[in-house]
């Protein structure tokens, strides 16, 4: 398998750097950019599989890059890399389209198993993230435990939640399938659904994290 | 109040107030005389002789003594008048005082077959009504609501949880100011109304109707004419207040910023050989940087919750054994002798897992909701078999066990090797 093609978007100079030391030799760098525009172009002349992407940076941030160009490319995908620690930056980034959320401080390698993931169409929860979305979807027990029933975006089922728990907790996906004793396809359908939930839920707590922090946006 | 408060500026002029140090009955003539340099005798004279030709003077003189505020030297004498004028809803009823004082007065200097003529009556009465009410509350209003003094903006500590103490007295002080309008809008009803029936009486009142109307077409064409520059300083107001509170903010960050992170980044370039060492600074620097910026660390003297607890504990033993550990927490609980007991135990299993953890991060997950408290302590180190720690290894059997058991809580510790260790702490709601 080829190596996946990344760009990085950070107005950090010594992070981009730093992130292209890291992933040398383990991922194919098309390029990076250090603002909302210039990532703008950056992937629509590269078409990279998947943008490493910075929450925080002038002109909007990681959202806006996403509000650009998801709509003319859709094949491109989004992992938010952040320093954050406010759950409104992290779900904002993640409601606007990202398919994962991993702090700055992951290690080179579990980085490149992230992009990975995420070129596969996989969300990649940090236990940061995985402890967020538990908050946001706090106090609503999911009211029925059959898998048939047309599931609600506004709770999570009880096997989700486990799963997010045993995230949360620092255990890695494979790790989750053996305790739980599920495959870890499985797993990985579970965390693909609470995204799902994360970006479409009306819930709330999550619209309010957003309004707010569209509202800090300058 | 004592004797600190007589010597006033003298480069200050005098207002006009009751002057208490060479009062007779409330201080008024000395007040006069004091504002407008009158020899206090001649005051005096005037408001006796006032008084014998009709009453005025003694109305006149109830009149000021009770819109007049107190001076600073009759606060010597006059324990009354340390009160400053009163401006709450009591102004109302000083106000219908003063109107029916005046009235009683006007009436009886009537019956005793004075000049006084309906149509001056009725308005006089209104006028000093309202404006009582009017005088009451303008001169009571710069020196601030007397009742509850509402602490200064910058006084407002931005401290987490400062939000809600901050938007009640805001929304008091906003009650205050707009019943202070609607009594001040309520005197100047009443003069005007006052004014406008003693024209009418006169029947001057066909006259003003035109120069009226004239005035506000004028007044009309004015402000047609000049909205757009009022509109504009306005909003220049709003915009420089806005920024000065930005510039405010601007200077506090840049003296955290100076307190901490740079005598950090010093220190880090003399310790630049000591990888550990740096680590451990950066790290500390970076929760201490973190919880500044979303304003979570516990105020002195409040009320810690078990999030707070917790990640204190986890940063000790961070900086302490250099081992980084990952806090999630979700939901959060009041700090009581169990979850007191919880967070000591974590604390244990999370040093336990810094010591042997073989330098693999620590993560620590707790979750509380409805008195359940559930924490998860992990690490990825070389593991251990729980049944073969000799019993006298008290670390983990009292410190973590024991204490989680004595609270009718549970620890359980599950460990092998390559899978590192888990203690799993938990307290369920208690049955009372």
């Amino acid at each position: 398998m080829s190596l996946p093609r990344v760009a990085i978007v950070d107005d950090h100079h010594l992070f981009r750097a730093g992130v292209r030391s890291e992933l040398d030799g383990l991922v194919d760098i098309v390029g990076d950019a250090a603002g909302v525009a210039d990532a703008a172009e950056l992937i629509a002349s590269t078409r990279p599989e998947v943008v490493l992407l910075d929450v925080h940076m002038p002109d909007g941030g990681g959202v806006e890059v996403i509000r650009r160009t998801a709509q003319a490319h859709p094949d491109v995908r989004f992992l938010a890399l952040s320093v954050s620690d406010a759950a409104e930056d992290v779900i904002a980034v993640i409601r606007a389209g990202a398919r994962g959320y991993v702090t700055k401080t992951i290690s080179g390698a579990d980085l490149a198993d992230a992009v990975e993931r995420i070129r596969e169409g996989d969300a990649v929860f940090s236990p940061r993230l995985a402890g967020f979305v538990l908050d946001a979807f706090a106090g609503t027990p999911a009211p029925t435990r059959d898998p048939a029933a047309p599931s609600d975006l506004d709770q999570l089922t009880p096997r989700e939640r486990e799963v997010l728990q045993h995230i949360a907790r620092g255990y890695m996906y494979k790790e989750i399938a053996l305790r739980l004793e599920i495959s870890a396809k499985t797993v990985e359908a579970h965390v693909t659904s609470v995204l799902r939930k994360l970006q479409l839920s009306s819930r709330h707590e999550l619209s309010a994290w957003a309004v707010e922090r569209r509202l800090l946006e300058p | 109040m004592t004797n600190a408060a007589i010597p006033r500026d003298p480069a200050s002029p005098p207002v006009l107030c009751r002057e208490g140090s060479r009062r007779w009955l409330a201080g008024v003539c000395a007040g006069i005389g004091v504002r407008y340099g009158i020899d206090l005798l001649l005051v005096r004279i005037a408001f006796v002789l006032a008084t014998l030709a009709g009453g005025l003077g003694a109305a006149v003189y109830a009149l000021l003594w009770l819109v007049l505020p107190a001076g600073p030297s009759a606060a010597v004498g006059d324990s009354r008048a340390v009160r400053r004028p009163r401006t709450g809803p009591a102004s109302v009823k000083v106000a219908l005082g003063v109107g029916l004082l005046l009235l009683s007065v006007l009436l009886t200097s009537r019956e005793l077959g004075l000049w006084f003529s309906d149509a001056l009556v009725w308005p006089l009465v209104l006028v000093a009504t309202g404006g009582a009410l009017i005088w009451r509350q303008s001169l009571g209003a710069p020196s601030g609501p007397p009742a509850t003094p509402s602490p200064a903006p910058d006084a407002v500590p931005t401290r987490p949880g400062a939000r809600e103490p901050r938007a009640a007295p805001a929304i008091e002080s906003a009650r205050r100011r707009l019943s202070a309008v609607s009594r001040t809008s309520l005197g100047v009803v009443l003069v005007v109304g006052a004014g406008l029936a003693f024209l009418q009486s006169l029947g001057a009142l066909s006259l003003a109707r035109d120069v009226v109307l004239a005035a506000l077409v004028v007044a009309a064409v004015l402000a047609v004419i000049l909205a757009p520059w009022i509109i504009r300083l306005a909003r220049s107001l709003s915009t420089e207040r806005a920024e000065r509170i930005r510039s405010e903010e601007r200077a506090e960050m840049a003296a955290h910023v100076h307190d901490s992170v740079l005598q950090t980044l010093a220190l880090m370039q003399k310790r630049a050989d000591e990888p550990r060492e740096v680590a451990s600074l950066a790290r500390r620097q970076e929760r201490e940087l973190r919880s500044w910026l979303s304003r979570q660390t516990a105020t002195p003297g409040s009320e810690r919750l078990l999030q707070a607890a917790l990640r204190d504990a986890a940063e000790e033993v961070e900086s302490e054994h250099g081992v980084t550990v990952e806090v999630v927490a979700v939901g959060d609980a009041e700090l009581e002798p169990r979850t007191e007991a919880l967070v000591a135990a974590a604390r244990e299993a999370i040093v336990n897992a810094a010591k042997f953890g073989g330098g693999s991060a620590v993560d620590v997950y707790v979750e509380a909701s409805g008195g359940r408290v559930h924490a998860f302590v992990r690490d990825r180190g070389p593991g251990f078999d729980p049944a073969a720690v000799p019993a006298d290894r008290r670390g983990v059997r009292e410190s973590i066990v024991g204490r989680m058991e004595r609270q009718g809580g549970r620890a359980r510790i599950s460990s092998s090797a390559g899978t590192g260790t888990e203690v799993e702490l938990l307290l369920e709601p208690s049955a009372r």
